[in-house]
């Protein structure tokens, strides 16, 4: 993908003047006030063309050196039609770590956010199916979290064993 | 006095006849759930054919089959899945665990993978590899063969003996992490979570 | 979970009865490609809605991305998408040279171009053999298994795996080619084209299949791109996109070769388009291994990433110090504390990793951008209205792989 052209970038920032731009390995990155984040989206995918929703993506700060936020929420947006890739980030902080659901902009959103809440335990609102997407519904963390083991709490053998004679 | 057995009488134990015909009629269920269940389609296809076997029908439904193959990874939320086919299945049946990841839950010691199911399910034959090579799946089938020879009764006793009904292996838990019971864990699972 | 204990009576026979019927469709079925589950609403034979369960194959897959540094990663990259696994390998080692900077050689980018088209026609084998199968078409399939069982013969003479690889390594390659893997890739690409010819020969105009197929699961542009539908599923709706065309990571620019687009969206269109990707990938395959530059296959040693070569460990300090200074558990290469995004276009579509370096080998967070999912939501919204029947066509047709749907 292309870099957004400085049309674009300016717009952006006409648009929201917190914005933070930044370039890496040629890929531009603009980080936006959680507050925000829906008008920056839709004005992207309805004034600047971006039509692709590529990922909704999350990471967790919480040993990252230099992290100010616990979690950034990623979007990834593609123009299909002049090859542009822009990378929106925003982050939140516990408690209140509630979005707006970008379902009404993109539908390929619905099955993203809900891994994400799945995953990270952000809440997504106004989505139209809020509930976990890859685990049992029953589950009682949010695994991609830092402070979550690798191996679990013992959620992966609390099964009932079957022996030859109850078989 | 020598009794004459004619030519055309086979004398022989009832059990080694019925072990005969059962081994050489496997038919299996493959319980295949991610990268061994290719290998275990390709050889179900024609370069290294299972059909030369016995295991040529490979019927999906577990009240047509004795032999599960669980080929690939089972996470907690298909294990009771599996639980539910094995119980479904009729006796004989046996089980062979294909691969490292239901072996012992091979590449994947995370949150959601069973490490083994030979916790939960009793195996019979366990397949080293990741995936298995086509030649091990069916050298597995002719060693599985041979135990069945070995031991198998019209009766099914062999299925009753003493060290067959315990799991493999006991449900010891890392260090640090809480010891568990096969009991449902209120503190394990809980509903809070569930939104809307 | 435990098995629900339900209540269950008698049903009068003059009590309203509700006219919809759920059908649970898997976890374990012939037609699910591995463990999906989806609960059809059913009247009669028609689909009035269908509500995809997924998450029978969750690994944790992200969050072992955590824990292995990146040379040991590219193992678990292999068992997602596990039909082309070496696409998966090409993808997650070029973002983590992507974060790092690094430049390869050209023969190592050509090298991973023939494995990845190689992988492709793997996949939409396949894809077009299991879609075959399952609308009956069982000689279809076992002529497309052949094939791949050739396709692994060469990957096992490359790097001793048939599949599941883990081809690649950070700045370069496991092995090199060797004349042996070239003269095999030559002859396949010999013989590939008169079994393609008889596979559409066999399928192409076939009554069945056409009727079966056509006028199926349609996906229009508008939606295909709304939906974040990338690869052929998008490329059969309309959608002029290939990452090989429009973000070329490797020298895809090199080659003569055609992006496949239909304009139907139907599960036929689908099948024409990866039916026709195979043949351009035949050709780019023919193309790179005629073309194939010499010269290392991995970086060199002052890029200290590397695993140097053997005869530089042993004669030259420097190798023997980038050999020390790579395999020390205390030492490794630096990654900066950036993000970075990576795609490439992999045989089900846009295959793409979110990686977030920390300095140590080991990524902080690594996560995979999977097609097989995106599509699969948008499942529900094509089969609504049609036939059971027409359940195992279009799911056939969307190339779910479980692994990668749940990773």
């Amino acid at each position: 993908m292309l870099k957004p052209e400085t049309a674009t970038i300016d717009a952006l920032k006409a648009f929201v003047s917190a914005v933070k731009i930044s370039d890496f390995r040629e890929q531009v990155r603009a980080v936006v006030p959680a507050n925000q984040i829906y008008d920056v989206l839709q004005f992207l995918n309805h004034e600047r063309g971006f039509d692709l929703l590529v990922d909704i993506t999350c990471v967790d700060y919480l040993r990252y050196r230099d992290a100010t936020d616990r979690f950034g929420l990623i979007y990834i947006l593609t123009n299909t039609v002049t090859n542009e890739q822009l990378i929106v980030r925003t982050f939140l902080n516990e408690p209140d770590l509630i979005v707006p659901s970008v379902t009404p902009l993109w539908e390929g959103a619905n099955w993203l956010e809900r891994e994400v809440w799945d995953m990270f335990g952000i809440r997504f609102e106004g989505h139209p199916d809020h509930r976990r997407i890859l685990l049992p519904e029953e589950f009682a963390a949010f695994p991609l979290r830092k402070d979550y083991p690798l191996q679990g709490r013992g959620e992966r053998h609390n099964f009932p064993v079957i022996t030859r004679d109850n078989a | 006095m020598a009794i004459e057995i004619p030519e055309n009488v086979v004398v022989s134990k009832l059990d080694s006849l019925a072990s005969w015909c059962r081994k050489n009629s496997l038919w299996p269920m493959p319980f295949a759930t991610a990268c061994c269940g290719i290998e275990l389609m390709a050889t179900g296809a024609s370069k290294h054919d299972i059909a030369r076997f016995g295991a040529e029908v490979f019927r999906f439904s577990p009240r047509q089959c004795d032999l599960m193959i669980v080929a690939g990874r089972v996470v907690m939320k298909m294990l009771p899945v599996l639980q539910r086919i094995w119980q479904q299945m009729n006796e004989p049946k046996w089980c062979i665990s294909m691969g490292a990841c239901a072996s012992t839950g091979g590449v994947f010691d995370t949150y959601s993978v069973v490490q083994g199911i030979d916790r939960f399910i009793p195996v019979d034959l366990y397949l080293p590899g990741c995936p298995p090579r086509p030649e091990q799946l069916i050298q597995g089938i002719i060693d599985l063969q041979d135990k069945i020879q070995r031991e198998g009764t019209l009766s099914g006793a062999e299925f009753r003996i003493e060290s067959r009904q315990q799991p493999k292996r006991a449900l010891v838990e890392l260090p640090g992490l809480p010891q568990i019971d096969s009991a449902r864990n209120p503190v394990v699972w809980s509903s809070e979570i569930k939104s809307s | 979970m435990p098995q629900a204990q339900v209540e269950t009576r008698d049903v009068l026979h003059d009590e309203p009865q509700d006219y919809l019927w759920t059908l649970n469709f898997g976890p374990q079925h012939p037609a699910t490609h591995t463990t999906l589950r989806l609960v059809l609403k059913l009247d009669g034979e028609r689909v009035i809605d269908a509500l995809p369960d997924i998450g029978y194959l969750h690994s944790g897959f992200e969050k072992i991305g955590e824990h292995l540094n990146y040379n040991q990663y590219v193992t678990v990259t292999d068992r997602m998408n596990y039909i082309s696994p070496m696409t998966n390998n090409v993808a997650w080692h070029g973002a983590v040279e992507k974060l790092l900077g690094l430049e390869l050689t050209p023969r190592c980018k050509y090298i991973r171009i023939i494995v990845s088209e190689l992988s492709r026609i793997s996949d939409h084998l396949l894809c077009n053999g299991a879609a075959g199968l399952d609308t009956g078409a069982f000689t279809y399939f076992l002529y497309a298994f052949y094939q791949r069982e050739v396709i692994y013969d060469i990957f096992e003479t490359l790097c001793g795996a048939r599949f599941t690889n883990s081809y690649t390594r950070v700045g370069g390659l496991m092995y090199d080619m060797t004349p042996l893997v070239i003269e095999k890739i030559r002859t396949f690409c010999r013989n590939f084209p008169k079994t393609l010819h008889d596979m559409e020969r066999l399928l192409d105009r076939n009554k069945i299949f056409v009727d079966r197929t056509k006028g199926v699961g349609v996906l229009t542009k508008q939606e295909a791109i709304n939906r974040s539908c990338t690869g052929p599923i998008a490329r059969a709706s309309g959608v002029s996109r290939d990452l090989r065309k429009d973000d070329p990571h490797l020298p895809y620019g090199d080659f003569d070769f055609r992006a496949c687009c239909a304009t139907a969206g139907d599960c036929y269109a689908r099948y024409l388009v990866r039916m026709q990707e195979m043949w351009e990938s035949l050709k780019i395959v023919q193309q790179a291994v005629e073309n194939l530059p010499s010269g290392p296959v991995n970086v060199g040693i002052d890029q200290r990433t590397a695993f140097p070569d053997k005869r530089w460990v042993y004669s030259t300090i420097e190798g023997t110090i980038s050999h020390f200074e790579l395999q020390m558990s205390n030492r490794g290469f630096e990654v900066p504390h950036e993000e970075i995004y990576y795609a490439i276009e992999a045989p089900n579509g846009e295959l793409g990793f979110y990686i977030a370096g920390d300095g140590t080998e080991t990524a902080y967070r690594a996560r995979c951008r999977p097609p097989s999912y995106i599509h699969f939501a948008v499942f529900p919204h094509l089969i609504r209205g049609h036939t059971l029947s027409d359940i195992v066509a279009v799911l056939g047709s969307l190339n779910i792989i479980a692994a990668e749907l749940d990773r």
